[in-house]
């Protein structure tokens, strides 16, 4: 570019107040002019501070002046009635208590939503959100960065009293001391018998191994899931594995992607592939199943003999939330066996609550008797959960995940 | 030696200049100032917050701080260039397809469309009224394994050759290089299309005329006439495609494959997953450093600084 003749314009302009002030030649000049002021200082002195909350939280709660409530939710998680504008549970909750809740469907990916509520938890602000509802993973990581509240025992008697064995105790919040299960997400193989044209499947080893599947197979971006079920196909419990075993199951996958055995890591678009045809078997979550299953006949799931892979996603309270009584007393409500029998059936997810199946079956039998649902005891002794990781771990985990995902 | 004091001999009176009007001087920096105001805001401020970024070390849960750690910068071109790579290939490809499927497109709404012009152009821009999202995943369909278009390569054996050459896999088009690109082009083609058209517009119809009145073929018109006349379209065009296109992650996310990944699916991941954020900042610097070279070199090479 014409650097000499530039300036001259920026100079000629500055003298004599001519029209002659280029676009370019301001644009450079305004930016490179704020860079330069900006300069060293500036850089030095915006670091990111401890995301670590230390100082304790201080809770700011209104819940007896204000009766409302603001509740985050992910898209599809919640009872609609036939309008598909109200949410029966929700409205009986508000009916009985007088607590309106303010219902949104803003949760979509728990990393975009970590994206977006970390400025104000990282300051000690309110998100403007009273609950939340992310993964476990996500939870845990809040839960140790001292950004969500711890609940009052006293305000849950149902949710003690009623929450699954196999949800009480995770490694990342024994006893549930911040955190109730909203549900259980189980993670299982997923197939479709036309495109399977025979083929057995009944494994990660099958579908990793087999090369009629050759660029038909898929597995899921979300890391615990994907690495969690080749663990336990290779032999080994997510819930206690090692740095060795975490590479292994890595490598063991790395060599079906260098071998074109798998099509692709997808997140929740592989119900479109799936139901096509195009994926032959897939790792799914079970709640995705239930909808395709109903839906299209030739999609159907297998548990392995190995095990699969239960997570969870968790109702919290963050920092500085105004209502957190009111948000205590909605997620008691929740387990109480009515509100919680037409929530799962209508969410098709694995219900936390015991003594539901009663419930259920009065609103649909085949719910009540679906193991994807109501989980029975062959099927809860196969569950697993993945370990909670420190934050090196999870950086080394993703950052080795992600060059499995993307060579 | 006497010093001779003399009194200097009085002044002249110099000609009394009439200083320059101060308000106009300062008109076309007022005239800029909330364009200014807003690039600071939102360009420069961003910029050094992401500089920043790029020279610090630590961790999400103990906190960054700068410690000039330039060394993040070269570990991610030694780890990430064969993304870089990849992400100019393919932006650089779906830029030269949107422009010889656009630049038809663009001549015949210009020159020959009629009374059908302002249709053609409204079916140019429909596609846009429906999200980016939809109309990425709308190319799933499309490119479906079973579906009737990779049935019809399939039968032309299209497929092996373009598998021979490496952009698909197998018998299918999607997760492949291939479709990657066909949803880039796809995606980008619009921002190709009007300002090409704008530009061919805006041709004096009387220049053909002449062309024609001095014995130039239909074809030595074009590469005379109307191409030359049409460059600034041509440079705005390919920029407005290119730029974004390299920066793109949803159409190598949807629908390629792990042998596919753009340099801004590791950007979102680096951000996102892994929470590495010195390496995210300092490959969006790399990244737009890139950019620029690339833009400022074609620039000069196709000498249009004039006509842009």
């Amino acid at each position: 570019m014409h650097n000499a003749g530039q300036n001259k314009h920026v100079q000629r302009s500055i003298r004599n107040g001519g029209p002659s002030v280029t676009r370019r030649s301001l644009l450079r000049a305004t930016t490179g002019g704020a860079l330069t002021l900006g300069g060293a200082a500036t850089l030095s002195a915006c670091g990111i501070p401890a995301a670590k909350n230390t100082a304790g939280v201080d809770s700011d709660d209104h819940s007896a002046k204000e009766k409302r409530i603001s509740f985050s939710n992910w898209t599809e998680y919640m009872d609609v009635d036939d309008s598909e504008k109200r949410h029966p549970t929700l409205d009986a909750f508000t009916k009985r208590t007088g607590i309106k809740v303010k219902y949104t469907e803003d949760i979509n990916d728990n990393v975009e939503f970590f994206g977006k509520i970390k400025p104000q938890l990282a300051a000690g602000q309110d998100t403007g959100r009273d609950l939340i509802c992310v993964t476990d993973w996500l939870a845990a990581r809040l839960i140790r960065f001292g950004w969500v509240q711890k609940l009052d025992p006293s305000n849950l008697p149902h949710a003690y009293a009623n929450l699954s064995q196999q949800f009480r105790n995770p490694d990342w919040d024994p006893g549930r001391a911040y955190s109730y299960p909203w549900t259980g997400i189980s993670t299982v193989i997923a197939y479709n018998k036309k495109a399977l044209d025979g083929v057995e499947v009944k494994s990660v080893s099958d579908m990793l191994d087999n090369p009629k599947l050759k660029g038909r197979v898929g597995f899921l971006s979300e890391m615990r899931d994907t690495i969690g079920m080749t663990l336990l196909d290779l032999g080994k419990d997510p819930a206690k594995f090692t740095d060795d075993d975490y590479d292994a199951a890595i490598a063991r996958l790395q060599k079906a992607v260098d071998q074109g055995q798998i099509r692709r890591f997808t997140g929740n678009d592989y119900t479109a592939d799936l139901t096509k045809g195009d994926l032959a078997a897939c790792i799914a979550w079970a709640g995705d199943v239930v909808q395709l299953k109903a839906d299209s006949p030739d999609v159907d799931f297998v548990i392995p003999d190995s095990g699969y892979m239960t997570s969870t996603d968790n109702l919290l309270v963050p920092n500085k939330a105004r209502h957190k009584t009111n948000a205590e007393r909605l997620i008691d409500y929740y387990y109480e066996p009515g509100p919680a029998a037409q929530l799962a059936a209508y969410i098709n997810y694995v219900c936390p609550v015991d003594g539901v199946k009663a419930e259920l079956a009065k609103i649909d039998e085949d719910a009540a008797n679906n193991p994807l649902i109501i989980p029975d005891a062959a099927m809860a002794a196969k569950s697993r959960s993945f370990r909670s990781l420190s934050t090196k771990e999870e950086t080394a985990y993703e950052e080795k995940f992600a060059k499995l995902t993307g060579a | 030696m006497t010093t001779v004091t003399e009194a200097p001999p009085p002044l002249a009176p110099t000609p009394q200049k009439k200083p320059p009007r101060r308000r106009g001087r300062l008109t076309p920096y007022w005239l800029l100032l909330p364009g200014i105001l807003w690039l600071l805001l939102f360009f420069a401020l961003p910029m050094v917050y992401q500089a920043s970024t790029s020279v610090q070390t630590g961790s999400l849960e103990e906190g960054y701080e700068v410690t000039w750690h330039f060394a993040t910068y070269w570990d991610a071109v030694s780890e990430y260039w064969p993304q870089f790579l990849r992400s100019v290939l393919y932006a650089g490809t779906a830029t030269a397809l949107c422009l010889l499927l656009g630049y038809p497109l663009a001549y015949l709404i210009a020159f020959r469309a009629g009374r059908w012009r302002n249709l053609i152009l409204i079916l140019v821009i429909a596609p846009f009224f429906t999200s980016f999202l939809i109309r990425t995943l709308a190319w799933k369909t499309i490119l479906a394994d079973g579906g009737p278009v990779v049935g019809a390569l399939n039968s032309l054996h299209l497929l092996d050759v373009t598998s021979w050459l490496g952009i698909t896999a197998g018998d299918r088009v999607l997760a492949t290089p291939l479709a990657v690109v066909c949803g880039l082009t796809y995606n980008f083609l619009p921002f190709m299309i009007l300002p090409l058209y704008t530009s061919l517009e805006r041709i004096d119809g009387r220049l053909h005329e002449a062309a024609h009145d001095l014995y130039a073929k239909p074809f030595t018109t074009f590469r005379k006439v109307t191409f030359p006349l049409s460059m600034p379209g041509v440079v705005s065009g390919t920029l407005l495609t290119f730029i974004p296109a390299s920066g793109d992650y949803v159409n190598a996310d949807l629908l390629g494959s792990t042998d596919t990944r753009m340099v801004g699916n590791v950007i979102q991941g680096q951000f996102l997953r892994v929470l590495d954020y010195p390496t995210a900042a300092a490959l969006s610097f790399i990244l737009m450093a890139a950019i620029l070279i690339i833009v400022t070199l074609y620039i000069r090479k196709s000498g249009t600084e004039d006509l842009v």
